[in-house]
């Protein structure tokens, strides 16, 4: 019993950070249709700017902050640079812009801060607590906590929120957004500053247990990826149980078979869930009548 | 209120425009006819911003609208309601309604409201629906009261009445001459010609990009020449 428990702490741990990737997909999604794969380097830029700013002397918390706002400053510029210029190309197009913006940015990444794998340390030490026999780190109770926290915010951003349905007015008809006022630029650069955020956060949350380098985004961008899809697309709710979902999946079949399937058998569900209900968990059929 | 000169748009290289004078004034319903692919769209989109323009100007209530982007023109008076309907379909009717007063977060938006639902009765019915299950004549309904719920002092309107029944459309006409009582001053593109010449003071005849006859609405009903071409009478 205590070994399940072990297991399911430690999936939720790592859903929560899936989560919160997948809610970074959710907000470029639902603004522009467009799956943003550089949302991996965000997570990757949220550790590795953290590790440098607190090496250099900053206290931890001014460390996060600056890395965090730095990495939406990087997001803004990705749309600015890279999507804008773009705009009115088909989403393949875009996407396939991103996935050479997460390209440049490891790149860059690799150019700056070197190969080296690192870390910061943990927000609350490094005691495990112990509940029922099994343990779970500090640590953890920050990256699942930081999950629901940017869940609740997002979901009361997207229902409660007069530029939150702005941001889905966009994505749902541009021309018409426009028409009642909306300025849509500004809709697109707000997403990712926002979007970029939430990928930093999750680096900052997360580096203390899964360590970072130059080249971990890559990893984070698919699990993510991966999460939204099974949770269904734009939805925040589906996000965050996609993100729990995958976890928990990966953990116990880490657990109870080898640790070799567990990036299988996430895949498998996943593709299981897409044959069967292709709009993922919480997606929302469309309506459109003509 | 609303002043055309020599407006000229064009699409690559093909210009569809050339060089296009009106004038609405307020509190006036004006309308611009003419067949299908004449220009009326275009004509309407360089005046919401959507569409850019290649020569000529457009002045507002006094102000010129040269350079000023589409999302801007809401807040200064002058609203469209596109051809299409192009409501957000994934959003309920009611969001959609909230939606079209996004310039504004007074108390007025809850009695806008009221008053498009009392203008369109069906609406309030559906209000928790998603928009893009509403029938045609439904969406072209709440792409009007859209508009409306946007304050505008001049209301740009692009085909109401496309693929409507007889009886919808007759509402909707109806609902556009009643506009004018509550102080919107209307441009009205249509091809159903003589239900729109009915209810304007004013009309527009336009053919492959250019003015070809102006004057009062009923003087353009009676002309022989419009009765054949567009009356089909």
């Amino acid at each position: 019993m205590p070994e399940l428990l072990q297991f399911l702490f430690s999936g939720v741990t790592v859903g929560a950070v899936y989560a919160l990737v997948a809610l970074g997909f959710t907000i470029i999604y639902n603004a522009s249709d467009v799956v943003n794969f550089a949302q991996g380097e965000f997570v990757m830029l949220g550790g590795m700017l953290t590790f440098v700013c607190h090496a250099a002397g900053l206290p931890l918390p001014l460390a996060a902050l600056i890395a965090i706002a730095a990495t939406s400053a990087i997001g803004v510029a990705m749309n600015k640079l890279a999507i804008e210029p773009a705009r009115g190309a088909p989403v393949v197009s875009l996407i396939i812009i991103t996935i050479g913006a997460s390209i440049f940015i490891r790149g860059g990444a690799q150019l700056l801060f070197g190969k080296q794998i690192h870390s910061f340390p943990a927000f609350s030490g490094d005691t495990p607590l112990r509940i029922g026999g099994a343990t779970i780190l500090p640590q953890s109770l920050w990256v699942i906590g930081g999950a629901v926290v940017v869940f609740v915010g997002l979901w009361l951003f997207f229902t409660r929120t007069l530029t939150g349905r702005a941001v889905l007015a966009t994505s749902n008809n541009r021309l018409a957004a426009q028409l009642v006022g909306i300025n849509t630029g500004f809709v697109m650069t707000l997403s990712f500053a926002l979007s970029a955020g939430i990928g930093a956060l999750a680096g900052v949350l997360a580096t203390p247990i899964t360590l970072t380098s130059y080249d971990v985004g890559l990893a984070f961008a698919l699990k993510g990826f991966a999460a939204a899809m099974l949770g269904g697309m734009g939805n925040p709710k589906g996000a965050l149980a996609g993100g729990f979902l995958l976890g928990l999946i990966e953990a116990l079949t880490a657990g109870y078979l080898s640790s070799q399937y567990k990036d299988a058998a996430a895949f498998v569900v996943i593709l299981l869930v897409l044959f069967f209900m292709p709009q993922g968990l919480f997606g929302q059929k469309s309506v459109d009548r003509v | 209120m609303l002043t055309v000169e020599g407006l000229r748009s064009r699409y690559g290289r093909i210009e569809v425009l050339h060089g296009i004078d009106l004038h609405v004034d307020s509190g006036e319903i004006v309308t611009v006819v003419g067949a299908n692919g004449a220009g009326k769209t275009t004509l309407l989109k360089c005046l919401s911003g959507t569409q850019p323009v290649s020569g000529g100007t457009i002045t507002f209530r006094g102000e010129t609208l040269t350079g000023v982007p589409a999302h801007r023109r809401p807040a200064r008076g002058l609203t469209q309601s596109p051809e299409g309907r192009q409501i957000f379909t994934n959003l309920t009717v009611e969001e959609n309604l909230r939606l079209g007063a996004y310039l504004f977060t007074d108390d007025r938006v809850e009695k806008d409201m009221g008053d498009a639902f009392a203008m369109f009765p069906i609406l309030r019915e559906k209000r928790n629906l998603a928009a893009g299950g509403l029938s045609g004549g439904q969406q072209q309904m709440l792409a009007m009261a859209r508009a409306l719920m946007g304050r505008p002092s001049c209301l740009l309107l692009d085909e109401p009445s496309m693929g409507l029944a007889p009886i919808i459309v007759q509402q909707i006409f109806n609902v556009v001459s009643g506009l004018k009582a509550l102080g919107v001053t209307v441009l009205l593109v249509e091809q159903n010609a003589f239900g729109a010449l009915k209810i304007a003071d004013r009309g527009y005849v336009m053919e492959t990009g250019r003015i070809t006859m102006e004057g009062a609405a009923a003087d353009l009903i009676a002309d022989p020449r419009i009765r054949e071409a567009y009356l089909g009478i």
